[in-house]
C-alpha cells in the first residue's frame, strides 16, 4: 500500500534520508499568513480557543491549561515561539491538539494557531532541504519545505520545537531584537 | 485447553511474598525452648504453600529450597527438634533469601543461586543432627519418593513387567494423566519409575500442554499382562508402549527414581491439566489458598485484582482481615486487595446510584415545573450517594499502619543483636489508617528513623544501667489521626540529640552564625540539613548524614512535615505529619483578579479581613501583620504570581492565615468563594511542575484551578527578590556572550 504511514521511522529516523518511499498526510495550519504543515499522526484534536487557566511565573508562550477530559493540558502559543507579533485571540482561533514525545516521555500539548487550513499526502522526495537561514536562532524544527497547489508549506518537526521548555522565551527574543538593532547601528 | 501460565506467576509471586511477610513475623514471635504449635503450624502451612506453588509452576529450585526449610519446620513439629535462636535465624535468613528470590522474579531478573545453595548447606547441618525417621513424613512429595525408595530396597521377588512408556507430545491434549496410570499400576504391585527428561527443553520454553518425557517402568507383580495392557489401553493409541517380562528384559535396571523427577513429572502433568487435585489432596494444609486452586476458579485474567475472600478465613494474623497490600517493587501494575465487604458496600451502593439515576431520568422524561421539588430531592440524593461512593472509595485504598510497622520488630531485632543494645519495640496505633501511595512512600523514611533511633538513640545496656535507666532501651512506634492528618511517631528513651554537638556542626558548616536568637526547634531542624551527621565514625547503619535530608524531603513531597523533640539524656521524638490522602483534598476556593485559586483547608489556620491597625510597614518593605501576640508576614498572591489583584490596600482584601512548617504566614486574596472537595490533578503529566502551585483541579464548570503551595510561594517570593539583581547581570552576560558571537 502506498498510502501507510510507518510511525515509528515518522518519529525516529532522520527526516532528511530519501531514504523513506512512504508518503506522510500532513495537517496544515495558518500562522501569520504562511502555511505550516504537522504529521497529522500527531494530531488528537482540533478545538476551538477557550479561555485557559494561566500558570504563574512560567515562560510567555505558555498560556496556561485547559482541561481536557479529565487531564490537565498546556496550551502553547506557537506565534510566541517564532518571534511572530502577537494577536487577540477571538472565536476563529484554533488549538491543535498534540502529541508529543519529549525526554521525559509523551506529552499532550494544545498549540494554538491562526487557523487550520487542509491536508494533504505528500511523498518524501517532494520534500525539499530547509535552506540555511542567515539569523535563524535555531531552525532545526524545520524539517522541510514543500510545495503544495504552488504554495510553500513549512514541515515542522514538533519533538524538536521543544514546545515546554523555556528556550523559545520572551528574552531570547528581546536580546536577539536588541541585538539586530545594534548591528544596524 | 489453553492456559497461560504467566497470568498466574503474578498471583503466585504475590502471594508468596505474602506467606513470606507472615512467616517473618510468627518467626518473630517464636521463642526458643517454649515454641507454640499454633505458630510453628502457621509457619509450615506458609512454607508449604510456596513450595507447593513453585512446584506447580515450574519453579523447582524454590521447592527445593522450601523442602528444605519444611524439613526442618516438620522436625520441631514432631518433637523431634527444639528451636534454637540459631533455627530462627536461619530460618529468618531463607526467608529473606526466598524474598530476594521473588522480587528478582517478579522484576523479571534471574535470581541469585549463591544463597540458596549456602542455606542449603545449613539445612542440611542442622538437618543431619536429627534423626532421619522424621524426614520421611515431611510431606506428600516426600512420602511418595520414600515409598518408592524404600520399596528398592527389598529384594525383587522375580515376577513382573518391565514397560517402556513413550507418550506422544500432545497426550495431555487428550485428558490423559501419566500419572494417574502409574498410581493404577502401583496397586499391582512394587513399581519403580524411571523419568527419561533427555527430551525436556528449557522450563522457560517450556509449553505446558506438551509432553517431552518417556518413562521406564518395572513393575513387580503377579498380575497378567492382560490387566497392564487395560490400563493403558486409554493411551495406547497416542504413545509407544513395550510391556515385556522382567525375566525378558535384563537390560533395563532397576533405578532409583529420583524424587526430582518425579516432581517435574507431576508439575509438567498438574500444570498442564490445571486441575492440581492430585496436589491438593495430598497437601495437608485446611485452608490452604495455593496459586493453582485460585487458578482454577477463573481463567480470566485479572485475577490479582479481584477480592480473595478464601484469605479472610486462613488470615493468621487481625491485621490480614483488613485489606491487604503487597508493597512490590517494581512500580508497574501493583495490585491491593480488598475486603469482600467492601466489594460488597460498593456494590450495593452503586445499585443506588442507578436507582436514582433511572428515577432522575423519569422526572425529566415529561418535566413540569410541578416536578421541580421531585427533581430537587432527586439531585440531592445523587449527591448524598455520589458522595458516600467516594468516601468508600478512598477507603479501599485505606489501609491500616500495621502493613507499614510491621517491618521493624524484625529491623530492631537484627539491628540490636549486631549492635549489642537490647531494645524493646512497642508499637501503637497499628491500626490507623492510611492512603496506600502514602504508605509506600513513608516507609523508607520511617526505616531510616527507627535504624537512627537504634543506632545513636538507645545507648549500650551497661551505660544504661550507669545512667539509671531501665537496661532495655524502648524504641515507640505511634499513629493517630489528628484533623484530616495522619500522625506518626517515632521516639526513644535514649541519649537524645546533642544540641552543643548540631550547634558546633551547624557554626562550623555556616549554617548559623551564632546560637543567639536561634530556637530548640530551630536547632533540631538542622538535623535535616543536607550532609549534616553529628557521628563521628561512619558506620554502616548511618552517619553518613544524607540520611536526615532524604527523611524530610520524602516527607515533603508527600505534602508532609517532620519535626522533632529532644531532651538530652530522655530521648527523641520524632513526629511525622501527613496528609489522609493525594487523591481528593477539602479545598477552600479564594479569587484573585480574575483567578480562582484553591488552598488545602488543612493548612488555613484562620482567615479574616484586617484592621489597619493591625499592619505595620517593616523597614524592608514588608508588611507583618499582629495577630494573636504575634506578628507575621502578609504574602501578597498577585505579587507572587505576576497577576493582578482587585484589592487596593490591605484593608480591602482578606487575609487566610495559613501554616506553613510551623510558621505562620498571611495570605491576602481577593475574595473567598466556596469550600469544596477537588479532586488533584498533576500539572506534570502534561507539563511541569509550577513553583507555587502543588497541582490542578477541574472545577464543576469544567475549568482548571490550580491548587496552591504555600511553600513554594514563599519561595518563589525570596526569589523574585534576589532575581532583581541577577536578572540584571544574566542578562548582561547573555548580552557578551551573543556579542562575543558575533565578532566571530
Amino acid at each position: 500500500m502506498v498510502n501507510t504511514v510507518n510511525i515509528d521511522q515518522t518519529s525516529d529516523d532522520a527526516y532528511g534520508e530519501n531514504k523513506l518511499q512512504d508518503t506522510m498526510q500532513f495537517l496544515t495550519f495558518l500562522m501569520a499568513q504562511e502555511e505550516y504543515g504537522i504529521d497529522i499522526l500527531r494530531v488528537q484534536e482540533i478545538r476551538g480557543w477557550e479561555t485557559a487557566t494561566t500558570l504563574p511565573n512560567v515562560p510567555a508562550h505558555i498560556k496556561g491549561v485547559v482541561n481536557l477530559r479529565g487531564t490537565i493540558v498546556p496550551l502553547v502559543d506557537l506565534r510566541h515561539c517564532f518571534g511572530l507579533p502577537e494577536v487577540k485571540y477571538s472565536a476563529e482561533t484554533v488549538v491543535i491538539v498534540l502529541l508529543i514525545k519529549t525526554d521525559k516521555g509523551d506529552r499532550v500539548v494544545g498549540i494554538v494557531v491562526d487557523a487550520v487550513s487542509d491536508v494533504f499526502t505528500l511523498a518524501e522526495s517532494e520534500v525539499c532541504a530547509a535552506p540555511e537561514l542567515a539569523d535563524s536562532v535555531e531552525i532545526n524544527f524545520i524539517r522541510g519545505l514543500a510545495t503544495v497547489n504552488e504554495k510553500m508549506v513549512i514541515l515542522l518537526d514538533i519533538d524538536k520545537l521543544r514546545l515546554l521548555d523555556e528556550i523559545p522565551d520572551q528574552m531570547a527574543c528581546d536580546i536577539k531584537n536588541q541585538l539586530n538593532a545594534q548591528r544596524q547601528e | 485447553m489453553d492456559i497461560d501460565l504467566e497470568q498466574f506467576h503474578r498471583i503466585f509471586f504475590e502471594e508468596s511474598l505474602e506467606n513470606l511477610d507472615s512467616m517473618e513475623t510468627h518467626l518473630m514471635d517464636l521463642q526458643p525452648g517454649s515454641e507454640d504449635a499454633e505458630f510453628i503450624d502457621d509457619i509450615f502451612r506458609s512454607a508449604h504453600s510456596i513450595k507447593g506453588g513453585s512446584a506447580t509452576l515450574g519453579f523447582t529450585y524454590i521447592s527445593d529450597f522450601t523442602h528444605d526449610l519444611e524439613t526442618l519446620l516438620d522436625h520441631v513439629r514432631m518433637g523431634a527438634r527444639s528451636i534454637s535462636i540459631a533455627d530462627i535465624d536461619l530460618l529468618l535468613q531463607s526467608v529473606d533469601c526466598l524474598r530476594d528470590i521473588f522480587s528478582a522474579l517478579v522484576d523479571g531478573e534471574e535470581p541469585k543461586a549463591e544463597e540458596t545453595c549456602r542455606l542449603k548447606g545449613l539445612f542440611q547441618c542442622a538437618l543431619s543432627e536429627d534423626n532421619g525417621d522424621v524426614d520421611a513424613e515431611s510431606d506428600g512429595i516426600a512420602t511418595q519418593t520414600d515409598k518408592v525408595e524404600s520399596n528398592n530396597v527389598e529384594a525383587p521377588n522375580g515376577k513382573g513387567w518391565i514397560i517402556h512408556f513413550s507418550p506422544n507430545i500432545d497426550i495431555l491434549q487428550s485428558g490423559n494423566e501419566p500419572l494417574r496410570l502409574f498410581r493404577e499400576l502401583d496397586e499391582l504391585g512394587e513399581l519403580h519409575v524411571k523419568a527419561h527428561l533427555d527430551e525436556l527443553p528449557q522450563i522457560h520454553h517450556c509449553d505446558a500442554k506438551e509432553c517431552h518425557m518417556k518413562w521406564s517402568l518395572r513393575l513387580i507383580t503377579d498380575a497378567d499382562k492382560e490387566v497392564i495392557d487395560d490400563i493403558f489401553e486409554w493411551v495406547a493409541d497416542d504413545s509407544a508402549i513395550e510391556i515385556c517380562s522382567i525375566t525378558e528384559d535384563k537390560a533395563v535396571k532397576p533405578e532409583q527414581p529420583d524424587a526430582e523427577h518425579i516432581e517435574d513429572m507431576r508439575l509438567m502433568e498438574s500444570s498442564a491439566t490445571s486441575t492440581n487435585t492430585s496436589y491438593s489432596t495430598q497437601s495437608r494444609t485446611k485452608a490452604d489458598v495455593n496459586p493453582i486452586s485460585l487458578a482454577n476458579n477463573g481463567t480470566e485474567a485479572e485475577i490479582a485484582k479481584t477480592v480473595v475472600s478464601n484469605k479472610l478465613q486462613t488470615a493468621t494474623t487481625p491485621s490480614q482481615t483488613q485489606a491487604e497490600i503487597i508493597s512490590n517493587k517494581s512500580k508497574s501494575d501493583v495490585s491491593i486487595r480488598v475486603s469482600i465487604s467492601k466489594i460488597d458496600q460498593l456494590i450495593n451502593m452503586v445499585g443506588e446510584l442507578v436507582i436514582t439515576q433511572s428515577m432522575l431520568s423519569q422526572i425529566s422524561k415529561d418535566f413540569s415545573m410541578a416536578d421541580l421539588q421531585k427533581l430537587k430531592k432527586g439531585l440531592s440524593e445523587l449527591e448524598h450517594h455520589t458522595r458516600q461512593m467516594q468516601d468508600r472509595v478512598m477507603q479501599i485504598r485505606m489501609l491500616p499502619i500495621n502493613y507499614s510497622f510491621s517491618r521493624f520488630p524484625r529491623t530492631v531485632r537484627d539491628l540490636s543483636k549486631r549492635l549489642g543494645k537490647k531494645i524493646n519495640l512497642l508499637i501503637k496505633g497499628e491500626q490507623t489508617e492510611l492512603d496506600k501511595t502514602v504508605m509506600e512512600k513513608i516507609g523508607d523514611p520511617m526505616v531510616h528513623l527507627v535504624r537512627n533511633a537504634i543506632d545513636h538513640g538507645i545507648e549500650m545496656p551497661d551505660q544504661r544501667l550507669k545512667l539509671g535507666k531501665p537496661e532495655y532501651g524502648t524504641i515507640t512506634l505511634n499513629a493517630y489521626h489528628l484533623g484530616g492528618n495522619v500522625v506518626i511517631e517515632i521516639s526513644d528513651d535514649g541519649a537524645g540529640l546533642n544540641k552543643l554537638k548540631i550547634i558546633d556542626k551547624a557554626i562550623s558548616r555556616g549554617l548559623i552564625e551564632s546560637t543567639e536568637d536561634v530556637s530548640n526547634e530551630q536547632i533540631y531542624a538542622m538535623i535535616f540539613e543536607p550532609g549534616f551527621s553529628t557521628v563521628d565514625t561512619i558506620s554502616d547503619v548511618s552517619g553518613r548524614g544524607v540520611g536526615m535530608d532524604v527523611v524530610r524531603s520524602n516527607i515533603q513531597a508527600l505534602n508532609g512535615h517532620i519535626n522533632v523533640k529532644s531532651k538530652e539524656g530522655e530521648g527523641s521524638i520524632f513526629t511525622i505529619r501527613l496528609p489522609l490522602t493525594l487523591a481528593i483534598v477539602d479545598g477552600q476556593l479564594l479569587r484573585v483578579g480574575g483567578n480562582t485559586y484553591i488552598l488545602p483547608l488543612v493548612s488555613i489556620v484562620e482567615s479574616m479581613q484586617v484592621n489597619k491597625t493591625m499592619v505595620n510597614q517593616v523597614a524592608g518593605g514588608g508588611q507583618v501583620f499582629h495577630w494573636r501576640d504575634e506578628y507575621i508576614p502578609i504574602i501578597h498572591l498577585s505579587e507572587a504570581f505576576g497577576i493582578h489583584a482587585d484589592y487596593s490596600s490591605v484593608t480591602d482584601g482578606i487575609l487566610i492565615v495559613v501554616d506553613c512548617e510551623h510558621e505562620k504566614i498571611g495570605l491576602l486574596v481577593d475574595e473567598l468563594l466556596d469550600q469544596q472537595q477537588v479532586v488533584v490533578k498533576s500539572l506534570e503529566t502534561n507539563y511541569r511542575a509550577v513553583d507555587g502551585v502543588s497541582s490542578a483541579t477541574i472545577l464543576g464548570d469544567g475549568t482548571v484551578a490550580l491548587i496552591l503551595d504555600i511553600l513554594g510561594i514563599v519561595k518563589i517570593l525570596h526569589m523574585k527578590k534576589a532575581k532583581i539583581d541577577t536578572h540584571i547581570t544574566n542578562l548582561l552576560g547573555m548580552h557578551n556572550r551573543l556579542d562575543s558571537n558575533l565578532m566571530i
